[in-house]
């Protein structure tokens, strides 16, 4: 695995991304600056990590998603590369039109830190390979932004075609409203590319992959990419 | 050089908050009238906030030694060795005035500003904390100023990408005018890569980097120096706006730079702005500063050098730089987007010159600007002493379950889930003991085992009632805290946050907690490395309860050996550390009997060494799989706050024979913990061969909390009262 993480200005959890890629890889991942026209040669899995790339004070990841190194990301992924999207990185993966629909602020009208359970939809494909389908899964979460919102056209395409990759749910693995603490459209907390190629994601799996910070729940998603690049 | 006309110049002087005297001094430093300019700037560099006259001579009494103190008191942040060749970093800072004014911005500027005073040493910021006191919910405006700061603390810290870790929270009346926010900043960087502030070098340039100046915050230091009056809300013009991305920025520009080695001094521009900054860098470095205000980077146009010497336009720094490396520090500020600009040079005149247009709008001494600033010792007056409260002598009207379900909702022991769930606690993935989790956030150091532990403490109620005992028992709690998770403290910063001190009772407060302060800071070895002062928390004369507020940083050299608060089932409880009952300004007699009363309980310092040291030993051995000290509500509280940590119950045995029940479960004795063991005899025999007091005092299982005579509550009761209060109180408020 020759992973690269995006970095953008106000991107603040690169290093938690790269503690937990490198945690399952044993290779640092490459740090890629938004003001850069390439991705580093080589590289099979491209990560926009959580923060707020450019103070999002408008539209969260509406700049971003206009930065010199997604053209990049852009070729990258159309020429079937996988892409994780985290947080803010799921929200700059929408504004880029690499995945639809949108995070509106959270229901709530607050910032929401906290630890949530995920259900994950499907475990065919190279970020959930690691899970059963139907597993739940902790993680914590931390926007004020998370709340997934698409029309109802494009919400039919995405359960037809089985591109909702995570669900909020209950430890127990149901899906309530109150497990949906910022209010996304569907329970969604993660979805897919078509292709399978692109994930993106609000919560923060990879702030659990350690049993010193309270759990390793997290660690599937990085295992699943690494057998998926491992087997490729 | 414009000078003001001498009855105009009187006139403002008075209005910038400076007294007769002090003007007299003004006028006999510079032989002539002042400029406009000039007398801003002595009228920020001589007001409490920047000059500390009237707190100077008593903090200097406190201990700020140790061998592992590299940097006390002075610089912009305390430093301390941590081991592993690293620094700690941190200091604690208040931001009242601002955040009654205009909560939010109030919170956010507060957390940027304490932020800037860390990363301005070299270190790279690891976590925030912060001690907040509202008032009562039910007060004018106080629920929009609770979820402002709340807000306001959120919205900067989880921008930058700094967890917030940790903090408190007290409720009382006492508050309803002048809510208090403090904020504490951790950071962390190698012990020889410290930057500090005194400027040198002859003909060095004098850079600022950083945001735009722009006219907010004009005399925000002369606003944080008196008291409110019914129209603090004219104010708001002198209250800051933060812009947390550009802090982010300046975070990450400042630490590539600081990995060169171009730069001499740095320091960032807090209070007071280009002024302070500018004075005490040359004034440190006992050289002089020539300032050319047409090169500030400015935000609005027709701006006076007036205004750019006193804007508090925030996310700024001032440094000096090595000759001839300007282009290359420039690079690294324009690849981050931020302003650079050569405002001036160092010059061996001694003196402080401002330039602007041509003009010279400022020429003044700095040494007598310094040497001849106002320093008070203030008339004090003792506070009385409260009458000792004999536990039986105190009714219990209900009986101790009842007692525990109304004491867990109360206000100040009800969950803070409400608030710590809108900060971003994880960011940065080193993040061990959660709030909540502990009685010390934890915090390991990327890459290394090694964690720092840290929390706030104070608790007013006593302070008020007993501001010498009250001053120990904040220290010794923070103390205690740290021990609590298994680490060995280290050093603490200080906020103290007080009435007038024109008022020999209010000074007598201050004089009575610096001396409890540095008793316990002496008896534990916790010197003061930092702090700060907010005097003059008084709205239409009433004053705040006396807030000592207390962070303090200790070290884990292995972060798995941390331990938590949250309760597991089979296990022994034991209780280590004397407990008579002590009831006076207990939460039970307040709460409970709606009386706020009596002395509060005595710290002995000695008990607190002897029953942390074993406390803390054991953790240390793995023979405790969890701790939590005994602090407001006593005993049941305790066990009730491990119970539901773990949604574990415990079944407790009979108070001894003696006690009054309403002591043994609510006394809030000093000095005592509650630890959750495999084996409750073999403690007791480590316990008895220190010499330190413990008994077993249950045993975790089931999911009720069952007492001797049988009654019981179930732990997902308490839990769901515990959990209702803020959100009951805060849910619909909207932002």
């Amino acid at each position: 695995m020759k992973s690269a993480i995006i970095v953008f200005p106000g991107t603040n959890r690169e290093r938690d991304m790269a503690i937990a890629l490198e945690r399952v890889s044993g290779r640092k991942p490459a740090m890629v600056f938004h003001r850069e026209t390439a991705l580093p040669a080589g590289v099979d899995l491209v990560v926009l990590p959580g923060g707020f790339s450019h103070g999002d004070y408008l539209r969260c990841g509406a700049m971003a998603a206009q930065s010199p190194i997604m053209r990049a990301v852009r070729d990258f992924a159309a020429a079937g590369g996988l892409v994780l999207g985290v947080c803010n990185g799921f929200q700059i993966l929408t504004e880029a039109g690499l995945l639809p629909g949108a995070l509106l602020r959270n229901a709530t009208l607050r910032f929401l830190s906290m630890d949530c359970h995920m259900r994950v939809e499907r475990a065919d494909t190279p970020f959930t390979s690691h899970w059963q389908k139907g597993a739940v899964f902790r993680s914590p979460m931390a926007h004020g932004d998370g709340n997934y919102f698409c029309d109802d056209e494009t919400l039919a395409r995405l359960n037809g075609e089985g591109l909702v990759a995570f669900r909020y749910a209950t430890p127990e693995g149901a899906i309530t409203a109150a497990a949906n603490r910022n209010g996304a459209r569907d329970h969604i907390a993660g979805i897919l590319s078509p292709n399978l190629r692109i994930c993106g994601l609000m919560p923060h799996p990879e702030d659990l992959v350690d049993p010193l910070m309270g759990g390793t729940d997290g660690l599937p998603l990085f295992t699943s990419l690494l057998d998926s690049l491992a087997t490729a | 050089m414009q000078l003001l006309p001498a009855e105009r110049a009187a006139q403002l002087s008075a209005e910038f908050g400076l007294k007769p005297d002090e003007y007299e001094r003004v006028l006999s430093i510079l032989g002539r009238s002042p400029s406009l300019t000039e007398l801003g700037i002595f009228s920020v560099m001589w007001s409490e906030h920047c000059s500390y006259k009237s707190s100077r001579v008593w903090l200097k009494t406190l201990p700020t030694k140790a061998p592992w103190v590299i940097h006390g008191p002075g610089e912009n942040a305390g430093v301390i060795d941590i081991g592993d060749g690293l620094a700690a970093i941190f200091k604690m800072e208040s931001h009242n005035h601002p955040s009654f004014i205009e909560p939010y911005q109030g919170a956010a500027t507060g957390v940027g500003g304490i932020l800037r005073d860390v990363f301005t040493m070299g270190a790279r910021p690891i976590a925030n904390l912060n001690a907040l006191r509202f008032g009562s919910p039910d007060a004018p405006k106080m629920k929009r100023v609770i979820d402002g700061v709340v807000r306001g603390i959120g919205g900067y810290g989880n921008c930058v990408g700094v967890p917030t870790v940790g903090g408190e929270v007290n409720f009382h009346p006492a508050y309803n005018g002048n809510p208090l926010v403090n904020a504490m900043t951790v950071g962390i960087a190698p012990r020889d890569r410290i930057f500090l502030s005194a400027a040198a070098g002859l003909g060095n340039p004098v850079v600022y980097v950083g945001s735009k100046t722009g006219r907010d915050g004009i005399h925000g230091a002369t606003m944080a120096s008196t008291e409110f009056s019914a129209d603090s809300e004219e104010k708001r013009p002198t209250v800051q706006i933060g812009d947390p991305f550009t802090e982010k920025l300046l975070i990450e520009a400042c630490l590539e730079l600081m990995a060169t080695d171009m730069i001499v001094a740095i320091q960032d521009m807090g209070a007071a702005g280009l002024t302070s900054s500018s004075v005490e860098m040359a004034g440190k470095g006992g050289v002089g500063i020539e300032l050319v205000m047409d090169n500030v980077p400015q935000r609005e146009v027709g701006m006076t050098a007036y205004e750019m010497m006193l804007s508090e336009s925030q996310e700024r720094m001032l440094m000096i730089l090595k000759p001839g490396r300007e282009a290359e520090a420039e690079a690294i500020f324009h690849k981050w987007e931020l302003d650079f600009a050569v405002i001036g040079h160092l010059t061996d005149t001694g003196r402080i010159v401002i330039r602007h247009k041509g003009e010279i709008e400022a020429d003044i001494p700095l040494a007598p600007l310094e040497s001849e600033a106002p320093l008070y010792r203030r008339p004090t007056a003792e506070t009385p002493k409260q009458p000792v409260l004999a536990a039986a002598d105190l009714a219990d009207p209900i009986g101790p379950l009842p007692a525990l379900e109304k004491l867990v909702g109360s206000l100040d022991l009800c969950s803070r889930r409400w608030i710590w769930d809108q900060y971003d606690s994880t960011v940065g993935g080193q993040t061990v003991k959660r709030p909540g989790g502990a009685d010390a956030a934890v915090v390991k150091l990327e890459g290394l085992k090694r964690a720092l532990a840290m929390t706030t403490d104070c608790t007013p109620r006593y302070c008020q009632a007993d501001p010498e005992a009250g001053g120990a028992q904040a220290v010794a709690e923070a103390w205690r805290n740290l021990t609590a998770v298994g680490a060995r403290p280290l050093a603490i910063t200080d906020n103290m946050n007080f009435g007038n001190p024109e008022k020999p009772e209010i000074m007598g407060q201050f004089a009575a907690a610096v001396r409890g302060m540095g008793a316990a800071c002496l008896a534990l070895d916790f010197p003061v490395v930092s702090g700060n002062v907010s005097l003059y928390n008084e709205t239409q004369g009433r004053g705040i309860l006396p807030t000592p507020a207390i962070g303090g940083v200790g070290v884990l050299e292995d972060a798995a050996q941390a331990v938590g608060l949250a309760l597991q089932p089979g296990l022994d409880l034991v209780l280590v550390g004397d407990t008579q009952g002590w009831l006076g300004q207990s939460l039970w007699l307040r709460e409970i009997l709606g009386r706020e009363r009596g002395a509060p309980p005595p710290v002995d310092l000695g008990a607190e060494r002897r029953n942390g040291d074993f406390v803390r030993a054991r953790i240390l051995a793995g023979e405790v799989a969890a701790c939590h000290d005994l602090a407001d509500g006593g005993l049941l509280v305790a066990v009730a706050e491990m119970a539901m940590g773990g949604g574990t119950g415990a079944t407790l045995a009979a108070p001894p024979a003696g006690q009054a029940t309403q002591g043994w479960w609510f006394g809030e004795d000093q000095a005592r913990y509650l630890l959750a063991v495999q084996d409750g005899a073999a403690l007791l025999e480590a316990a008895r061969q220190a010499g330190v007091p413990a008994a077993v005092v249950g045993r975790s299982g089931g999911r009720d909390l069952v007492l001797a005579d049988g009654s019981s509550i179930s732990v997902a009761r308490l839990a769901e009262t515990h959990e209702a209060t803020l959100p009951a109180l805060m849910n619909g408020e909207a932002g």
